[in-house]
């Protein structure tokens, strides 16, 4: 069985399978039973300075949107960081982090933007024996009016500023957490970078409306008849929060930076693409929140078996394994030709293929007697919309033709690799010559 | 003293007056709302889909299914009915399994079709349930048309042309409207007096007069209405039974199955039902298996559905001789009735068993005799009560046998004896009598 303990920024955890900040992570009772499920950390609900807690809204936190089946695929919530007294906090992750010595324990921090409020929170958490700190510069609702959560992480240089501020007054290692309501993520990565932070963690949760009541023709969740804007997270980010790991890790600026990937992880599957897009660990919320703690499991056995299969014996192995191959669209191949080809066997022949790329793509799919459905070559670009709504999975697969064959649409031969950069409908590539 | 499953001869409430209700509740109960939408999440929407081709009244079942899917049951159900006003009954009693649901590609994906038959009663029922008709007549036309007959077919003829404007007055034989649905169909697929209550939602149309207890030939002439209405439409359905031909056939005690059924769902208490000790069904089609099970239902202690041919010939499905056997009805193949014996009246019948061959059925010397003292036929219904001047093919009437005259359903060439068949061939002929009266294309 593959090892999957986990070193991020040389906090140890059993696996790379972290809870987020968040609801689950609010409280001892709650955290204890994440580890007893097997999680490998917990990053503790975000605390904020002493003084009287914030409040919550007393009507519903959270709003979302379903599958098939009603299978939850996006939750979003207005809730905001911890209401519990800052001690009451402190005293449990204490109690916990000496109970569970083995498992990763962060806290999660945002207090107000200035040295005096992070000076002294840092000072407030020091004896609590916690792992390290991250810095909240994301959640986008609420704290946001009140100049912190992503307020701060939508400004490179508060970052830096806020980061230097903990790496001076802490000797915890610091993560911060990056808000995906920003045009490129690069820019807090590197400010974070500058600033001095041990790693960069997301994504946090996008801004969202998830849903409007019909009847009352208000946002959804609905306080009162009135609604906000809440942060948005669960699988149906996981793409936005891909992207934004994989730029990270392949920039140049903030190459090698640790990261800890955070959008949408629900099964091993998701926590493997994550890793091998850079991310050295992962962190899940929505998934918790929807199965409960037990999902950990089958991420646990997934990875392992997966890693298993590999030959991986360290996630170290895995982590940006698929960095070098995300490049810019000018550097793809364009003689890379593939066709759909349709599985006569696997076929159910319900015509989803035939009428998306009838109706919407290339008329590039035959309909014949019989429902028999077939791949005109001479059409077909491979775009891949009739792979994505087929019901079956591997049914239509993208077959790839070899060099020296004619692609029937195009006329032209398969040839070595050239990309845009070079091709002579790119105006640049001309004037280059 | 009260009669038990062992009482001999045919007699009513063998069961204790609690089993009846149960027997004959709701033979596949209705979705409920959160029943429903996971069943249309199942559904594939797929492009001129395999099901909506292999329905004789052609709904569209992935439109309908998706207005469930997103919480529009009520536009689902329009959906339905604007091609099949009797798609409340027909998610009932369709054989889906050969029809629709047969095709399903997830059927061929999974061997587990997508429920559209159960959807289909989730749409229309809620719909009916709010006691509104979604349709209205266009201007009148001043045409009127005649019908006879209100079954399935009549009554979907007769509804399209009142919504295209036209004056219709149908005329039935029996006391109620309805015809097979009220008359012909198993008590336990068409409960709470369903069959009723879907032919007075389906006149709120308006426009339609429909006269009970007239008899075409007996009370009112086809010569007559053809003068006095611009359009006669027939829709007779088979009104006789085919006889045994065997031996005995009039000893008392051999009754015709649709008689049978059409006793038990007029029954207001089941319980006053006669049934005999032992039930011997005769026949292949659904009105055997209906005939059989609900003999079963009513407490009768052995039934046995006896077909000439295999299994695979018999025209009920598979799913309805399955549910025959689970309800301890015994079916045995290949075996044709020789002879009833009995004094006063039936006390067995004698088998013997068939073989299959090129030439036809052909008896063979071996047989068997089963202990029988209610022996129900059920081997088909014939043309009956056709006018002189209409000419019979192959026992069914043309579809349009002549101006200003057209004929569907059971009576009627083409497609299966089924409802959904009927509904389609009454809606498709109002829509040519609606163009020969307008002039209207198509």
């Amino acid at each position: 069985m593959a090892n999957l303990a986990s070193n991020f920024i040389g906090i140890k955890s059993p696996n790379p399978f972290w809870l987020a900040s968040a609801p689950p992570t609010d409280k001892k009772v709650n955290v204890e039973r994440a580890y007893e499920a097997g999680w490998g950390g917990v990053v503790w609900k975000t605390l904020g300075s002493e003084g009287p807690p914030v409040v919550n809204v007393n009507g519903p936190r959270y709003g979302a949107i379903w599958g098939a089946d009603r299978r939850l695929l996006g939750l979003n919530n207005i809730e905001l960081i911890t209401d519990r007294p800052l001690e009451v906090n402190l005293q449990e992750i204490k109690e916990v982090k000496r109970k569970w010595r083995d498992r990763a324990l962060i806290i999660s921090l945002m207090v107000p933007c200035d040295e005096e409020s992070w000076k002294d929170i840092l000072k407030r958490i020091e004896d609590t024996e916690a792992d390290g700190v991250e810095l909240n510069f994301g959640c986008p609702h609420g704290m946001a009016e009140r100049g912190m959560g992503s307020a701060v992480g939508q400004v490179p240089e508060y970052i830096e500023m806020v980061t230097r501020w903990v790496k001076q007054y802490s000797r915890m290692p610091c993560i911060v957490k990056l808000t995906p309501n920003i045009t490129d993520i690069r820019k807090p990565a590197e400010a974070a970078k500058r600033g001095g932070a041990d790693a960069v963690s997301l994504i946090n949760t996008i801004n969202s409306i998830t849903a409007v009541d019909l009847d009352d023709f208000a946002p959804e969740p609905t306080i009162d008849g009135k609604g906000t804007h809440g942060g948005y997270c669960g699988p149906a980010v996981k793409p936005i929060a891909l992207n934004m790991v994989a730029e990270i890790a392949r920039s140049r600026e903030t190459a090698g930076i640790p990261i800890s990937g955070i959008g949408g992880v629900t099964t091993w599957r998701d926590a493997a693409e994550f890793m091998a897009l850079g991310a050295g660990n992962v962190q899940v919320c929505t998934a918790a929140m929807t199965y409960g703690f037990k999902v950990v499991q089958e991420m646990i056995s997934g990875l392992s078996d997966y890693m298993d299969r590999k030959g991986f014996a360290d996630t170290s192995e895995l982590v940006g394994r698929a960095v070098p191959n995300v490049t810019d669209w000018q550097f793809l191949n364009l003689n890379y030709v593939t066709k759909a080809h349709i599985s006569q066997d696997d076929c159910i022949k319900c015509g989803r293929c035939y009428i998306a790329c009838e109706d919407t793509s290339h008329q590039a799919i035959e309909m014949g007697p019989d429902r028999t459905f077939t791949v005109k070559d001479e059409e077909c670009v491979a775009c891949n919309l009739c792979v994505n709504v087929c019901p079956v999975e591997n049914c239509i697969t993208m077959v790839e033709m070899p060099k020296g064959q004619v692609d029937p649409r195009t006329g032209r031969t398969v040839g070595d690799y050239a990309n845009w950069t070079t091709h002579p409908n790119n105006p640049l590539a001309r004037a280059a010559e | 003293m009260s009669n038990s499953q062992l009482t001999p001869g045919i007699v009513p409430a063998r069961l204790p007056a609690a089993s009846y209700e149960a027997n004959f509740a709701d033979h596949e109960p209705p979705l409920d709302r959160h029943e429903a939408r996971v069943a249309a999440d199942r559904c594939y929407f797929c492009h001129d889909a395999p099901c909506m081709t292999a329905c004789p009244t052609s709904i569209d079942i992935p439109l309908f299914i998706r207005q469930i899917a997103t919480g529009t049951p009520e536009a689902a159900a329009k959906t339905i009915l604007s091609q099949n006003i009797m798609g409340g009954m027909c998610a009932r009693v369709c054989p889906t399994e050969t029809l629709c649901e047969e095709v399903c590609v997830r059927e061929v994906a999974e061997g587990k079709p997508v429920e559209i038959g159960r959807l289909q009663r989730y749409a229309t029922d809620t719909l009916m349930a709010r006691d509104v008709h979604p349709f209205t007549r266009a201007a009148a036309t001043g045409k009127r048309v005649a019908v006879v007959g209100a079954g399935p077919s009549g009554l979907a003829c007769a509804h399209r042309l009142a919504m295209k404007g036209h004056e219709v007055t149908v005329f039935e034989r029996r006391p109620k409207a309805g015809g097979l649905n009220e008359y012909g169909i198993a008590t336990y697929k068409s409960t709470n007096d369903f069959a009723a209550r879907e032919v007075d939602w389906l006149l709120k149309i308006g426009g339609i007069t429909v006269k009970t207890g007239v008899t075409l030939g007996k009370d009112v002439a086809l010569a007559d209405l053809m003068n006095d209405y611009d359009a006669v439409f027939l829709g007779i359905g088979l009104a006789g039974v085919n006889a045994l031909r065997a031996a005995g056939e009039d000893l008392p005690g051999v009754e015709n199955a649709v008689d049978f059924i059409a006793g038990l769902r007029q029954a207001g208490d089941r319980s006053t039902v006669a049934v005999g000790r032992d039930v011997v069904v005769i026949g292949g089609g659904m009105t055997a298996v209906d005939a059989a099970v609900q003999s079963k239902l009513l407490g009768a202690e052995n039934v046995t559905i006896v077909y000439r041919r295999g299994r695979e010939k018999m025209s009920a499905s598979g799913h309805e001789q399955e549910h025959a056997t689970q309800t301890g009805v015994r079916i045995i193949y290949g075996a044709a009735p020789v002879k009833v014996t009995g004094g006063a009246r039936a006390e067995a019948v004698e088998f013997a068993y068939t073989e299959d061959g090129p030439a036809g059925l052909r008896l063979m010397d071996q047989g068997f005799t089963l202990k029988a003292d209610q022996v129900f036929k059920a081997i088909g219904q014939t043309l009956a009560g056709v006018p002189d001047s209409l000419s019979v093919t192959g026992g069914k009437l043309p579809r349009h046998p002549g101006p200003k005259l057209w004929c569907g359903g059971d009576c009627a060439e083409g497609g299966e004896d089924l409802t959904v068949t009927a509904v389609a061939e009454g809606r498709d002929a109002a829509e040519e009598i609606h163009a020969a009266l307008t002039g209207a294309a198509g």
